[in-house]
């Protein structure tokens, strides 16, 4: 499997395993990292590469199997200890103190002092504008972290990266924000560092950014490796293959139903960000009974902020929706559930489930005045629906009295799905609902999206996965910079138009942008 | 991490089920050891007589304690209830020694009966100020109620200036005789409190179980982003748990005045980290989402015999102020091993499934 190179091998894995409440993340990989190359790590969503650089950056300790850093074998008990070992990391999500100053990011836990332990701030900052200035970032270093666009907070997190002088270099989607032109340079970076024998780790799902600068490449499939080649032996359709194995993707066909009436409209929806701006940018859509829309756009796009507003999350949001052709006028979540809408939310742990509940009283949670008499939850009726729900859906549970933390990541979501359709909803919102799942359970849930649409609810679904939202969707609305750039049929979208669509907004910007 | 811890754990995830199951029923054990112990070290401790004035003092740290359960539960706190206790068993004494001067010549009185009315509405109103500015205005819990901590002192020592309000029997003629019934009235052979502390209980047992009420409390609890967005009224519930707890508070204030047909501003002080110290020893979780009644009702039960047990073997209050605290702490110690073994077992379970 392994390909011998020219390049020494500086970090390996063996047997590495991490098992998280819930979802084994890795099982059992052997990874190799190599000096003065870019050994790439590709794998879709859910498939353990964060994991996996996580243990390698002493932010996660495996559960079994060991580390050797140049032969000797290593334990890091903190992502301090591995960058004592010249181990440094660009995080996907952004582990940047938005109320400190760029170059106080940089240099936090590392800061620069004087002879009496007092921060030399001017040297600080004289420092960090070199680690910009090879960025051509554009970024002051006096400035807040809070106030930058977020592919700047990305270029943020990279200069502090590079300013660890780190011998390996982890950098987990580094470019999922940034520009077209933003990215070039950045791979000028990456190619000056690999100059100097540093050892780069790169994560990115865009398959033709890491055949350009890959030098090894390893292919992760739920939680295990399923691939290891120099990049030169390879080609896209390998890694395809590799990514998503025999099994290739289940996406259910469309049966063919035509939809309905309009079931759901949004107009003019706006909500402002607390930076100025708007998140979301004067957006209306209308979606037709039974029928499945998804909504592609990058990362901070947009979509999920779309989402909050049309559940009334955010009191602020202005604009109007409408079901079934009635103005909708409640404003908060509670009686707009009772309107006929319901949110599976993007992030599981965090906004979809109450985790020390059970699974069943997290299933009927939204749902528990149709089980109530007076005030009285019957616990038979409760019973039958949590019951049937775990059949209809295919939730894997022995006793759905368990805690709803011990199940894996596919059955959570579908516990999070079951949620929201025991509250009969007729427009169903769904973001990102395949994330993080194994792909058994995505064909499920997938499967469970059409014979929703089936059944005449309209659905609305946000994703950054191409494939899926070719695959699933109706009609594609892709959204970039909080506003609608394109509204495609499925017959006519393909892949380029919904990119180019995406990207819309996000070309090269002008620096230093006065701020409102 | 090497291997080697890793497959020691794999061999202790049998025999830790048996620990869990030991240290799940701690405060039971608890509560069997401390009985067993004073009824062999102090003596008359077993006698009807003993466990009856016991189970009085138990059981008023139990209703607060019961209160602050579900402020717990909720991810909150409730420090003002000491303060409530003590306002209330003031205006309950107010009421009966002075009626309400209608300031035109006439002055009501109420019977006994609406004057605990009255009480239990002003403690149900101070917990709802609780719950308006920890809703409304956002203030943290801690500080919005040892905000009001301070206010309901302060307005119960102002009733009266600081002194006692004394010899509540009330005048027959006014009709508000009858006080001393809450504190020294008995049925069937148990004091009035005991029966009011079983009814409340097995109410607060039956609503977090059996309503949606007590389901989104908890769900409040352990996510509260997630509640919101299932349509829980967050807002709702929060003021709903620290009026209960007001509730609990008017109640205990109410019993303590009748128990000694006096009513002292000072009443109460230092009540509410009694019951806390209830709620956490019966499992309650500081950080929201878990705990019982029952459990609750159990902690209040090994404290309150704990502090009775030790007056009667005569040991000096300022040492059983230590136990007291060191109880405490193991417990709390004992709950996160408890947390971190169940975790590990489930995780190597997963691990040698999957």
């Amino acid at each position: 499997m392994t390909a011998a190179g020219d390049h020494d091998v500086i970090l390996k894995l063996e047997d590495v395993s991490k098992i998280y409440s819930g979802t084994v993340a890795v099982k059992r990989a052997n990874f190799e990292v190599r000096k003065g190359a870019v050994n790439v790590l590709v794998g879709e969503n859910g498939a353990g590469k964060s994991t996996l650089m996580k243990i390698i950056a002493g932010v996660e300790q495996p559960t079994l199997g060991r580390i050797l850093l140049e032969g000797e074998e290593v334990s890091f008990s903190s992502s301090g200890d591995a960058v004592n070992r010249g181990i440094g990391m660009v995080f996907q999500e952004l582990n940047l103190f938005g109320n400190l100053s760029v170059a106080e990011n940089i240099f936090a836990t590392r800061e620069i002092t004087n002879r009496f332990r007092k921060i030399d701030s001017r040297e600080q900052e004289r420092r960090a504008a070199e680690f910009l200035e090879r960025l051509q970032a554009g970024i002051r270093p006096d400035m807040l972290v809070e106030d930058l666009r977020i592919g700047q907070q990305q270029l943020v997190e990279i200069a502090k990266a590079v300013s660890l002088d780190a011998r390996i270099l982890i950098m987990d989607e580094p470019t999922s924000a940034l520009s077209a032109a933003e990215v070039e340079i950045l791979f000028k970076v990456i190619a000056d560092l690999k100059a100097r024998g540093v050892a780069i780790v790169y994560i990115s799902h865009r398959l033709e950014e890491l055949i350009r600068i890959g030098d090894y490449i390893t292919v992760l499939r739920d939680g295990r490796i399923t691939g290891q080649e120099r990049m030169k032996n390879v080609d896209t359709q390998w890694i395809v293959r590799q990514m998503i194995g025999s099994d290739a993707k289940d996406f259910a066909k469309p049966d063919g139903h035509v939809p309905g009436d309009e079931i759901f409209r949004a107009e003019d929806i706006c909500l402002p960000r607390v930076t100025g701006g708007l998140a979301v940018d004067h957006v209306s859509l209308s979606l037709r009974a039974g029928e499945i829309l998804g909504i592609y756009g990058l990362m901070g796009a947009g979509r999920s902020e779309l989402f909050d507003c049309i559940m009334g999350r955010h009191g602020h949001a202005t604009g109007a929706i409408f079901i079934a052709g009635k103005k909708v006028r409640e404003r908060d979540t509670t009686r707009r559930i009772r309107r006929g809408l319901a949110l599976i939310p993007e992030d599981r742990q965090r906004e979809g489930l109450v985790s020390i509940l059970s699974v069943a009283s997290n299933l009927t949670l939204a749902s528990l005045s149709r089980f109530v008499r007076l005030f009285h939850i019957s616990g038979a009726k409760e019973n039958q629906a949590v019951t049937q729900m775990v059949r209809e859906l295919a939730i894997k549970v022995a006793d759905p009295a368990q805690e709803v933390s011990s199940l894996s990541g596919g059955n959570q979501q579908k516990v999070v799905i079951g949620k929201a359709l025991l509250t009969g909803p007729k427009v169903l919102l769904m973001d990102e609902p395949s994330r993080g799942i194994d792909v058994g359970a995505k064909a499920d849930v997938f499967r469970t999206m059409r014979k929703l649409s089936r059944d005449g609810l309209g659905i609305l679904f946000a994703t950054s996965d191409l494939d899926e939202v070719m695959a699933l969707s109706d009609r594609i609305a892709v959204m970039s910079n909080g506003k609608l750039t394109g509204m495609f049929d499925r017959a006519e979208a393909t892949e380029a138009a919904l990119v180019a669509a995406s990207a819309l907004g996000h070309g090269p910007v002008p620096h230093m942008e006065p701020r409102p | 991490m090497t291997d080697i811890p890793a497959k020691a754990s794999v061999a202790s995830a049998s025999s830790g089920s048996v620990l869990l199951t030991l240290m799940k029923a701690r405060t039971f054990i608890a509560l069997i050891a401390v009985l067993i112990f004073f009824s062999i070290a102090a003596p008359n401790f077993l006698s009807a007589a003993n466990l009856i004035l016991m189970s009085k003092h138990v059981a008023l740290n139990a209703f607060l304690a019961m209160g602050m359960t579900f402020v717990i539960i909720t991810g909150g706190i409730d420090l003002s209830v000491g303060s409530i206790v003590g306002l209330c068993g003031m205006v309950a004494g107010y009421l009966v020694l002075n009626g309400i001067d209608l300031q035109v010549g006439y002055t009501i009185y109420f019977n006994v009966f609406e004057i605990a009315l009255i009480t239990l509405a002003v403690g149900i109103l101070i917990g709802a100020v609780n719950g308006l500015l920890i809703t409304r205005l956002n203030v943290a819990p801690f500080i919005a109620t040892l905000g009001v901590l301070y206010v309901a002192r302060g307005l119960a020592l102002l009733s009266s200036d600081g002194r006692t309000f004394p010899n509540l029997v009330g005048k027959p003629d006014l009709g508000t005789t009858g006080f001393g019934f809450l504190g020294a009235g008995r049925l069937l052979g148990l004091p009035v409190s005991i029966w009011i502390l079983v009814v409340v209980a097995v109410g607060a047992a039956y609503l977090a179980k059996y309503t949606p009420l007590g389901r989104h409390i908890f769900a409040v609890g352990g996510n509260e982003r997630a509640a919101r967005i299932s349509g829980v009224r967050v807002n709702m519930v929060k003021m709903f748990v620290y009026m209960f707890s007001g509730f609990c508070a008017a109640v205990v204030g109410l019993i303590i005045s009748s128990e000694l047909m006096a009513s002292h501003p000072a009443t109460g002080e230092s009540f509410e980290l009694n019951a806390i110290a209830a709620a956490v020893l019966g499992g309650t979780s500081m950080s929201g989402g878990r705990g019982t009644i029952g459990g609750t009702i159990v902690g209040a039960f090994v404290i309150g015999i704990l502090s009775d047990g030790l007056v009667m073997m005569g040991v000096s209050s300022f040492w059983q102020m230590v136990i007291k605290g060191l109880v405490i702490i193991v417990a709390v110690v004992v709950d996160q091993a408890q947390r971190r073994l169940q975790s590990r077992v489930t995780l190597m379970q997963m691990a040698k499934a999957g």
